[in-house]
């Protein structure tokens, strides 16, 4: 392994990986998404034929995960801020990551049938 | 990788090539001119449009993904039906805008974590800069000329 790859370990600096991560996934999506919706100008068959893409299962299941990617960022952004600006952010940051966890967990459960509609209608009729 | 153990730091040396300058000290690198704020500002961006981009992408998730069929119901006369409202196209313009120079501000971070040639590091940022302008300008555009009569 080349030197410099692991920092200290445990949940600081893999809670800091999954910020990364999570950040660069929706930065892409998001250059897809403006491209996508910006076929709103060129047609309505144009933009309803893409958007029919995001009503397959394959897609719709990438939705599932962008939704996972995004609720992390958004809860473990919000611990950041709590690091950064609350005194004892940072004595309770390992605290407050089982907490977005936690949170992002019970959230994502939540999210499961509302957003994968469309695949468990195809998987299970 | 293991460290060297050996090597007497002080024998017969300059001990000062060792000394380890405090971060913010001005050396003759230090340009004479007004330094910005730019890296702290940046920092401060990215937690203050994080607190609003919680709001504005969580909400804008439940409307397309969660409610009334999920992304079963999108389509081009759901959109023409949100951006009927300024209150709508007023969200998704500065979700648009925020969103994009947030992430663009955080690959920044990451182009200069990484990539370690100089001129790796600045192609990868005219890249960057290219995509974010041209990503924001055609959203943007997209809003304001929305016309739901098109055909």
């Amino acid at each position: 392994m080349p030197a410099g790859t692991l920092y200290r370990g445990r949940e600081g600096m893999w809670s800091w990986v999954a910020h990364r991560v999570t950040g660069v996934l929706i930065f892409f999506f998001l250059f897809a998404h403006v491209l996508d919706t910006a076929l709103v100008r060129v047609s309505p068959n144009a933009y309803n034929s893409v958007i029919a893409t995001y009503k397959t299962w394959p897609v719709n299941l990438m939705e599932y995960g962008l939704t996972a990617a995004i609720l992390f960022h958004a809860l473990n952004g919000l611990r950041v801020i709590a690091v950064d600006f609350w005194a004892k952010g940072p004595k309770y940051q390992r605290q407050m990551l089982w907490s977005v966890v936690t949170l992002w967990v019970l959230l994502m459960a939540g999210a499961f049938y509302p957003i994968l509609r469309v695949t468990l209608r195809t998987w299970f009729g | 990788m293991a460290i060297d153990t050996n090597i007497e730091l002080t024998d017969g040396g300059d001990p000062s090539a060792f000394l380890i300058e405090p971060p913010r000290t001005r050396t003759k690198r230090t340009g004479r001119k007004s330094r910005t704020n730019f890296e702290m500002l940046a920092w401060l961006f990215m937690r203050l449009s994080g607190i609003v981009l919680v709001f504005l992408v969580l909400g804008h998730l439940i409307i397309q993904l969660l409610l009334d069929g999920g992304v079963s119901k999108i389509s081009f006369a759901f959109v023409a039906g949100r951006w009927a409202s300024p209150f709508w196209q007023f969200w998704d313009l500065l979700m648009l805008w925020l969103a994009m120079l947030h992430g663009a501000n955080g690959m920044r971070t990451v182009i200069n974590d990484y990539a370690e040639r100089e001129t790796t590091r600045f192609w990868l940022k005219v890249l960057l800069v290219t995509a974010t302008v041209f990503t924001v300008l055609l959203g943007t555009l997209v809003i304001f000329t929305f016309d739901p009569t098109i055909s």
